[in-house]
C-alpha cells in the first residue's frame, strides 16, 4: 500500500537493473550528476562579466594592506556558475522534494503566496537607511506582525530585530541581565533543564552566566522538584523549552514560572517548538518573561541554509522596558515612527543596546505576515492541531515497531521519539537513519535528545498528507524490521546514494580543511 | 591502588595523595567513537563535581567532571593526536589527567568497582 507510483507507469524494474557496476566516462550516472568544485571549473582568465579596463591605479592609500597578487578567485562564465549550482542542488534534499521529518527543528511547506509578497518592490527594494517617510509600508509591516506576535504569545512586547533563534536567546537573557542590573541585583547561573534546546546552555553560557543543568523525570519533562529546590538568590532565570525536545509539553511551567518569580528570577522559553501551540496556547498565560519566535519554523519563512533566519523576542511586562533597539511605534496620525537611539532616552531609556545594525530581516517580516494574515487567526489554530494531529498519527504508527519510551505516557506534541531498543545487536540508530537515505528521505533528527538512548526524533509538521505521511511510516517500518532482523546490507546503507556511507569518525578526528594541498 | 567511579562514568585511580583519572568503558561505549578530548590545564585547580574536561564523540560533547577536589598534575598528552586511545582502552591508555587529591575523605562518595557495575547494569 505504500509502495510509490501503484498505477505503474514507471518501466517494470527488477532489482538487478540497479547495476552499481557499470563505470561511465563522466562519473554522471544518468541524471545523477557528478560535480567538479568551483575551483576546478573553468580558468581564471574567464568572466561572465565585461569590465572597463583598468590602468595605473594609486594604491598608496592602501599603504601595506594592498594585494601584492591577483586574488585566487575561480573564473567561470554565467552558464557555468548556474549549472554548478544547479547541479547541486539536485545532490540536495529539500522540503520541495518530500518529507523533511527533522525533529526539534520544525521544516515546514513555505508558500508561494509569501515568497510572492516578499518580492513585491516596497519590501524588497528599500534601503535601510532610507528616510522613515518613504518607507512607511514597510515599517507599517514590520509594526503589524510585532503586534501580531504580541497578541499570539500574550506577552506586552517584542524585539524584532534578532536574525535567528539563538541570537533571539542572547536578546532575551541580556533583558534578564539588563533587569536584574537595574534592581542592583545581579545574579550569577541559569538553570537549563536536560529536555531544553541543545542551543539553551551555549547562550547562557556565553552572555555570561554560569550553567546548571536540571534532571528530566522518568516522563521526559523538568523535574519541578529539583529545579524549585535550586532556587536562591544566585538564580538569574531558567531556560525552558515548550513543548520540549522530548516532544511533550511542559505541564508545570506556570507551577514552575510562579516559583521563579517568588525567587526573584526570570523565565526564558525557548519558541523553536511554537508550531505546536500557535493559537491554542499564550506563552504570557504560563508565566514566560521571554520567548524568541523563530519565524522560519512556526511562520514558514525559509530554513536552512544558513539564513536568513529571523528569531523574534515577545517580552513580558517587566522584560520589555529592557529590550533593544531600534524598534517600531504607532504614532497618534497612524504614521509609524522609528524608536532609536536619538529618540530612546524619552521614550525607551533602559534599552540594554542593540542586537544588529538596522531593523532585522525585511524578507522574512514579509513572509511571515503574509502567512500569518492568509491563515487567519483560525487558520494559526489548525496549523497547530495538524502539526499535532500528524506527529501522534506517526507515533501511533510506529509504536509496535519501535520503541516509544514516552508513547505509554500518552500523546505527544509536534514530534514522536523513538529509541534503538530491540534493535538486533551491533544495529544502532545510525543504520536506520543512513536507510532511510536509500529508501529517498532526509533522515530524522538522531542521538538527540540525549535522554532517550538512540534517539530518534520525528517531526512531520502539517505540511504533510496522511498519504505522504503512509509512505514514510512504511519506509521506517520495513527499516526498524530489518534492524531487528539483523539484515546485514542495512549496516553499510546507503547503498544507492551518489555517495556511500561517509567515516564521520575520521572527518572528525582528521578534518581535511582545504581542497588542495599547497 | 585502589580504583573508584562515579555515577557520571569517571574513574579514578589512587596511590597515596597523587590519582589517576579517566571516563569508563561503559561511557565511552555508550558515547561512540571519541573524536576529540579536551584536557584540563596542568596545574588547574579543579573542585569535586566541577567540568573539568570535554570529550566530544559522533554522538556528543560531554562534560567530563573531577571526581574529587585537587591539582592537575599531568595530562595526557597522546589524546591530542589519538583520541581513540580512549575508545581501545578507556580505562588503561586513554586516561585523562593525573591530580593530587586535597580532600582524600571525598573518595569515601565515590563507588568501588563491583558498585560501579551493578550501578551500570541497573541503568
Amino acid at each position: 500500500m505504500n509502495e510509490i507510483n501503484p498505477s505503474g507507469w514507471r518501466p517494470a524494474m527488477n532489482t538487478t537493473s540497479i547495476v552499481q557496476e557499470i563505470e561511465t566516462f563522466t562519473g554522471n550516472r544518468a541524471l545523477q550528476l557528478e560535480e567538479a568544485l568551483l575551483f576546478e571549473i573553468g580558468s581564471p582568465d574567464r568572466s561572465g562579466v565585461d569590465f572597463d579596463e583598468v590602468t595605473d591605479i594609486d594604491l598608496s592609500a592602501l599603504g601595506p594592506n594592498a594585494r601584492k597578487g591577483a586574488p585566487n578567485l575561480p573564473g567561470l562564465s554565467e552558464p557555468e556558475t548556474v549549472r554548478h549550482y544547479t547541479r547541486l542542488s539536485r545532490q540536495n534534499y529539500a522540503i520541495d522534494l518530500g518529507v523533511f521529518p527533522l525533529g526539534s527543528c520544525t521544516m515546514k511547506h513555505n508558500p508561494r503566496l509569501d515568497e510572492k509578497v516578499a518580492r513585491m518592490p516596497g519590501f524588497a527594494d528599500v534601503h535601510p537607511l532610507q528616510p522613515v517617510q518613504s518607507v512607511q509600508g514597510a515599517l507599517s509591516a514590520i509594526n503589524e506582525l510585532a503586534v501580531w506576535l504580541v497578541k499570539l504569545t500574550g506577552m506586552h512586547g517584542v524585539a524584532m530585530t534578532p536574525k535567528a533563534g539563538a541570537h533571539g536567546e542572547l536578546c532575551g537573557l541580556l533583558c534578564i541581565r539588563a533587569a536584574l542590573e537595574a534592581k542592583g541585583d545581579p545574579r550569577e547561573v541559569i538553570l537549563v533543564p536536560e529536555s531544553a534546546h541543545g542551543t539553551n546552555p551555549a547562550t547562557a553560557a556565553f552572555a555570561g552566566y554560569r550553567v546548571e543543568n536540571i534532571p528530566a523525570t522518568a516522563d521526559g519533562r523538568v523535574d519541578v522538584t529539583a529545579l524549585t529546590a535550586r532556587l536562591g538568590p544566585d538564580v538569574a532565570g531558567v531556560m525552558i523549552t515548550n513543548p520540549n525536545t522530548c516532544g511533550l509539553f511542559e505541564r508545570d511551567l506556570k507551577v514552575i514560572a510562579d516559583a521563579v518569580h517568588a525567587a526573584g528570577g526570570y523565565v526564558y522559553c525557548d519558541g523553536a517548538n511554537f508550531n505546536a501551540i500557535v493559537g491554542r496556547v499564550r506563552p504570557g498565560d504560563l508565566g514566560v518573561d521571554a520567548m524568541h519566535i523563530n519565524l522560519h519554523k512556526t511562520f514558514s519563512t525559509p530554513h536552512g541554509g544558513g539564513g536568513p533566519g529571523s528569531g523574534p523576542v515577545v517580552l513580558s511586562e517587566a522584560l520589555a522596558p529592557y529590550g533593544p533597539l531600534p524598534f517600531t511605534a504607532r504614532q497618534a496620525d497612524g504614521s509609524i515612527k522609528l524608536i532609536e537611539e536619538e529618540d530612546a532616552y524619552l521614550e525607551h531609556p533602559h534599552a540594554f543596546g542593540r542586537m544588529c545594525a538596522f531593523h532585522g530581516q525585511m524578507g522574512m517580516y514579509t513572509r511571515a505576515l503574509a502567512y500569518i494574515l492568509s491563515h487567519g487567526a483560525d487558520g494559526l489554530r489548525q496549523v497547530s492541531g495538524d502539526a499535532v494531529l500528524n506527529a501522534n498519527y506517526v507515533l501511533r504508527s510506529l509504536d509496535d515497531v519501535l520503541d516509544a519510551p514516552f508513547g505509554p505516557a500518552g500523546h505527544c506534541m509536534h514530534e514522536a521519539l523513538f529509541s534503538d531498543d530491540g534493535f538486533a545487536e551491533g544495529f544502532s540508530t545510525l543504520d536506520l537513519a543512513k536507510g532511510l537515505i536509500d529508501e529517498g528521505y532526509h533522515p530524522m533528527t538522531v542521538y538527540f535528545p540525549l535522554v532517550v538512548h538512540g534517539a530518534m526524533l520525528v517531526e512531520p509538521t502539517e505540511t504533510e498528507s496522511k498519504a505522504g505521511l503512509d509512505q514514510f511510516i512504511g519506509a521506517m517500518r520495513s527499516l526498524a524490521e530489518r534492524a531487528k532482523a539483523g539484515d546485514e546490507m542495512l549496516k553499510s546503507a546507503p547503498h544507492l546514494a551518489p555517495r556511500r556511507r561517509l567515516d564521520e569518525t575520521l572527518a572528525a578526528r582528521k578534518p581535511k580543511l582545504v581542497y588542495k594541498e599547497v | 591502588m585502589t580504583r573508584f567511579f562515579t555515577k557520571d562514568h569517571e574513574w579514578i585511580a589512587v596511590e597515596g595523595s597523587e590519582a589517576t583519572v579517566g571516563i569508563t568503558q561503559y561511557a565511552q561505549s555508550q558515547l561512540g567513537d571519541i573524536t576529540f578530548v579536551e584536557v584540563p590545564a596542568v596545574a588547574a585547580t579543579v573542585a569535586k563535581g566541577d567540568s573539568a574536561s570535554v570529550v566530544d564523540s559522533v554522538k556528543a560533547a560531554s562534560d567530563v567532571y573531577a571526581p574529587v577536589s585537587g591539582t592537575v598534575t599531568v595530562v595526557n598528552a597522546a589524546l591530542e593526536d589519538q583520541p581513540e586511545l580512549v575508545n581501545s582502552d578507556a580505562e588503561g591508555e586513554g586516561w585523562l589527567w593525573k591530580m593530587t587529591l586535597s580532600d582524600p575523605s571525598e573518595l569515601a562518595s565515590l563507588m568501588d568497582e563491583a558498585a560501579y557495575q551493578t550501578f551500570v547494569t541497573e541503568l
